[in-house]
């Protein structure tokens, strides 16, 4: 579904943030990208839409070769993938129904888009997404009036209604409590599968990583250094990627902090009584 | 506990001229330009003396002011600026709202750019009174040449603004909509508008009473509306009517003042 030939990213100041980057994602596969900051986690996402442009390299979508395309071309291709944000990048003053329509931006002419008439297709589907993400009644509110979470699932369903064939998503929970990030990797996870579709998570958590994941790839200084299931996920390979550290104080704290978590709901439950 | 002992002071250490004589000598030579520099200054006390008086006249006026007497002329001067003001207020933010767009660098190609930044140049360098001056030699006394003046001070202070403000919003916004596949006209319609139109509303009501007050100084140049009128009252020593003219541009910029704060309120 989506391949990634020799991609490879130099910035201008002469950094090389991704060098000869090769993999195949097929189709439903929803692949957890781990690796420390500035590995270039960021950049192998945004060279595939081309928010970054790659220096060298192809990345084929089907059998269309997105680092080759002219602008117009470019944008009809970019429906066909659908990006979500590290800090949601909702228009904040935007309603929350003109958010999830501008995932039509691509399809609709500018003068439908500008007076805000968007087919009545368009319009029941991104009803049917609202629904689906749990916010039908928080269509009129303006973003910036939403929790986290909310706001999350907004971006998800903005990135729904290009129906897309492609996932991209930057760190989804970096900015959430635990047990929202959890919600929102569920969420996630479900309607990638409902909809049989390929994601590119970009996650720093790496229990998080492990639990909703089907594929991992490590990346260290631009180069993938580990390519396998989650279970393969050990601490030798974990050294590889993320260089030493105490990997079982890390599982550890994560068990401590579901176990606050549950401890927490137990006691709101014992409240709401 | 450990036997190393820490300093009980510290002074900030000099940040720009770290030689503690030429800090001295810097300070001596500025003291001394300054004692020299007002020493230059010629005061002629007696024109001090008949000026104050003059002044108290003015004052007097103020105090007394005259609205009935020059009536006609007052009404027609602030009709005539109130007509200026609004209609080069619109007219210059309709102009300055592309070029603003064309001076971002974020959204415009790098000629586009220029052109624009240049516009704003030229239109920011030169003072109102000098524009008017210029203009009412080319169109005549009156307020068409005070209405251009104000139209073409309103796109450098509101384009400069607006691309300034279009160059400082979130990205992230910006590159959302961009990955959906929209065109340039709707990353401007849903990711740059929604970002400054409240400031851009804000700086189009600040504008509005900077064109009111400067419609008053530009008519003493022949631009025509209230300052005109003022300034035939005050060639005639007639600073009862001046007084009254004074007062009532005080009291509309205040009220515009007000206004504009009252409706930005609203727009957050």
């Amino acid at each position: 579904m989506l391949k990634l030939e020799g991609l490879s990213k130099t910035y201008k100041t002469g950094d090389a943030a991704l060098s000869d980057v090769t993999l195949t994602i097929p189709k439903g596969q929803i692949v957890g990208l781990i690796g420390p900051s500035g590995a270039g986690k960021s950049t192998l996402i945004r060279c595939i839409n081309r928010l970054v442009e790659p220096t060298a390299g192809k990345v084929l979508l089907g059998d269309i070769n997105l680092a080759r395309l002219g602008k117009t071309e470019l944008r009809r291709q970019r429906r066909r993938i659908g990006m979500i944000f590290q800090e949601y990048a909702l228009v904040e003053r935007l309603t929350v129904m003109e958010n999830v329509l501008s995932g039509r931006l691509g399809y609709v002419p500018f003068w439908r888009s500008f007076l805000r008439r968007y087919p009545g297709r368009d319009v029941q589907q991104a009803y049917r997404l609202l629904d689906r993400v749990g916010l039908m009644h928080q269509a009129d509110k303006r973003a910036d009036a939403l929790s986290g979470g909310q706001r999350q699932r907004v971006g998800i369903a903005r990135a729904l209604a290009q129906e897309p064939e492609l996932l991209l998503v930057d760190e989804p929970t970096a900015s959430l409590d635990p047990k929202t990030s959890r919600q929102i990797m569920r969420l996630l996870t479900e309607v990638c599968a409902e909809r049989d579709l390929p994601a590119i998570v970009n996650i720093h958590d790496v229990p998080l990583a492990q639990q909703f994941m089907q594929r991992i790839i490590g990346l260290r200084a631009g180069s993938v250094v580990f390519d396998g299931a989650p279970s393969e996920l050990t601490e030798s390979v974990l050294t590889t990627i993320y260089g030493a550290e105490d990997w079982h104080a890390m599982r550890r704290g994560d068990e401590e902090q579901s176990e606050a978590e549950a401890d927490a709901r137990d006691r709101m439950a014992a409240l709401a009584e | 506990m450990s036997d190393k002992t820490y300093p009980t002071t510290w002074r900030r250490p000099p940040q720009i001229v770290a030689d503690r004589r030429w800090r001295i000598a810097l300070q001596l030579g500025i003291l001394a330009y300054l004692v020299l520099a007002m020493g230059s200054v010629e005061v002629d006390w007696q024109r001090v003396s008949v000026g104050l008086e003059r002044g108290q006249r003015f004052i007097m006026g103020f105090l007394q002011p005259d609205f009935t007497s020059r009536w006609n002329d007052i009404s027609r001067g602030l009709v005539e600026s109130l007509t200026m003001t609004l209609t080069s207020t619109v007219v210059g933010v309709l102009v300055s709202v592309p070029i603003g767009i064309g001076a971002a660098r974020n959204l415009a190609p790098a000629w586009i750019y220029y052109i624009c930044r240049s516009i704003i140049a030229v239109s920011r360098a030169l003072q109102e009174v000098i524009i008017a001056i210029f203009l009412v030699a080319m169109f005549g006394f009156g307020p068409f040449a005070g209405f251009l003046t104000l139209s073409f001070a309103t796109i450098g202070f509101l384009a400069k603004l607006l691309a300034d403000d279009i160059e400082e919003i979130d990205e992230a916004q910006a590159e959302a909509i961009r990955a959906t596949g929209a065109s340039w006209w709707q990353l401007v319609n849903y990711a740059v508008q929604p970002q400054v139109m409240p400031r851009l509303i804000g700086l189009s009501l600040y504008r509005l009473d900077i064109n009111f007050r400067e419609s008053a100084v530009i008519g003493i140049v022949g631009a025509g509306g209230i300052g005109a009128t003022l300034n035939t009252a005050i060639d005639r020593y007639e600073y009862d009517s001046a007084g009254a003219i004074l007062l009532i541009i005080i009291g509309i910029v205040m009220i515009a003042e007000y206004g504009s704060s009252y409706l930005r309120k609203f727009l957050q």
